[in-house]
């Protein structure tokens, strides 16, 4: 049994999210709180911008949770760079205690899931999670410099710049939190860094039929299953993957990635990186949840647990996917 | 829909070839000796790869590169008419002028672009090289002048010259000896 159950059902009282102009352009950009215009965010570096953007999206939740700093409890947080450096950079300027977590582009799920767990133990009353990433930032630490002219494989996947955050209390709200999945780590052996999709949708797949499993549902008790940053190709393989297993999820599942772009340039399969569900769940998604026009979502991110170093060492990729189950009461 | 039709490869990708199960404990497992390497996944995912373009690739290839050569002899025709330099000095001539194009057009953010479609045209000639240089050098000089700008410099082109230098001596040695 890998599911947790939240018998006092911890809330997600309220969203703070910004992107950047390419990903406000898309399905998300009339639900995010700030749209860049400029990528840089008046900083000097994009490291600096990245770690700006994350502070304005906790600044932004606790703000619209109608808190103050002075309430919230606890910070986690995470982004996708060397030592998380944009999370504990944000954190320092705020008054409460932070933890920070790694989990790739599956940051968000995994702060999640461990902030309701603390609320729903009463260990704290309001905490506030968020991830971030950021597509200059990303490529200069995985990939290479950006006026580099080189060409970008098929299968490629774009960092989203962006960020989001939002505030988990006891109370407050009929959004709540009312289980999640502790994935396992899974490597098939996928090699090639620019095939994350290919890479990720076996730990997807798996932390999925784990949850289905656990909590003895069928996938279509879920309004919509949502993945992180899959990307087309790696919905593609997630799909048959779960009907592989008996599981038919054609029909309500969505992945993050895949649908945050409008314009096809040189995105390929979609958008990928912490910031991707991030913005995604926290803005559109959210906003669909407070209308009620959806009701039951499974939140399934998913992350590539590679450095440069040991891709450069030639070892496969291992994943890691949470699930978190995010239903109106 | 029937499972036939979804599943592309026709096999079952879930189920994890085990080869090499027989090895365990506590010994590193690592590559093919992994103990959930799945061979049937990694060919199911490469029936995904979208055939390589070769002949647009090339074309385009040979667009650019052939552009940037002709912009070459063009300047070395320049350079023949209007100054007095030999055939030696007209081709550095010539050399350090594409080089500062080169640059000058990965400054403007240019370069970028042009390489995304032009592929191998335009990193194969010398004002590719320029932009491995210069890119990086954009890149990291928020680093710092020394173990940013200058240090990270050579992240692209250090291989090549490495690698070039190597090859220049081989070939050197080889013809002393003809």
């Amino acid at each position: 049994m890998n599911t947790i159950f939240f018998d006092k059902k911890p809330r997600i009282i309220s969203t703070g999210t910004i992107a950047g102009p390419k990903e406000c352009a898309g399905v998300i950009g009339k639900y995010v709180d700030k749209t860049l215009v400029d990528d840089m965010f008046g900083e000097s570096t994009y490291e600096k911008a990245e770690c700006k953007m994350l502070s304005y999206a906790i600044t932004k939740a606790i703000e619209n949770a109608g808190m103050t700093e002075k309430d919230m409890d606890l910070l986690i947080s995470g982004d996708l760079l060397n030592q998380i450096i944009s999370a504990s950079f944000a954190a320092r300027d705020f008054d409460f205690p932070f933890l920070g977590v790694y989990g790739a582009c599956s940051t968000m799920a995994e702060s999640m899931a461990v902030a309701a767990a603390f609320v729903n133990a009463s260990y704290y009353k309001n905490i506030v999670v968020a991830t971030g990433s950021h597509f200059s930032t990303a490529e200069r630490q995985y990939r290479y410099p950006l006026e580099l002219g080189c060409t970008r494989p098929p299968q490629a996947q774009w960092t989203v710049t962006g960020a989001g955050g939002c505030v988990i209390a006891p109370k407050g709200s009929h959004i709540a939190i009312t289980s999640a999945t502790i994935g396992k780590v899974v490597d098939y052996g996928i090699t090639d860094v620019n095939n994350m999709g290919a890479a990720m949708a076996p730990s997807c797949a798996s932390s999925l039929l784990e949850h289905l499993k656990d909590t003895g549902r069928e996938a279509n008790y879920y309004d919509l299953i949502v993945t992180g940053d899959l990307g087309a190709l790696g919905s593609r393989i997630l799909k048959d993957l779960t009907w592989e297993k008996g599981c038919d999820i054609a029909n309500n599942h969505v992945d993050c990635g895949e649908i945050i772009y409008n314009v096809i340039e040189d995105e390929y399969q979609g958008g990928s990186g912490a910031g991707c569900s991030a913005t995604v769940v926290n803005s559109y998604l959210m906003d669909k949840l407070k209308r009620r026009e959806l009701n039951k979502i499974l939140f399934v991110a998913t992350g590539a647990l590679l450095s440069t170093v040991s891709s450069g060492q030639g070892e496969s990729i291992p994943c890691i996917s949470h699930a978190v189950a995010i239903e109106n009461i | 829909m029937a499972r036939a039709e979804r599943a592309t490869s026709g096999k079952l990708v879930f189920q994890t070839a085990q080869k090499n199960g027989k090895q365990g404990g506590m010994s590193a497992m690592t590559g093919k000796n992994r103990k959930n390497y799945n061979e049937n996944y990694i060919q199911y995912v490469n029936s995904f790869d979208p055939p390589t373009q070769h002949f647009k690739n090339c074309f385009r290839a040979f667009m650019v590169g052939g552009l940037i050569c002709c912009v070459g002899q063009f300047l070395r025709v320049l350079f023949e008419n209007t100054t007095a330099m030999s055939s030696d000095e007209l081709a550095s001539a010539v050399s350090v002028v594409l080089i500062f194009l080169g640059t000058l057009l990965t400054g403007l953010g240019v370069y970028d672009r042009i390489g995304r479609n032009a592929g191998a045209g335009s990193i194969v000639p010398i004002t590719g090289f320029a932009n491995s240089v210069a890119s990086p050098a954009i890149e990291f000089k928020t680093e710092g002048l020394v173990y940013g700008l200058a240090a990270k410099m050579f992240i692209v082109a250090g291989p090549i010259i490495v690698y070039g230098v190597l090859a220049g001596t081989a070939v050197g040695i080889v013809y002393l000896f003809l």
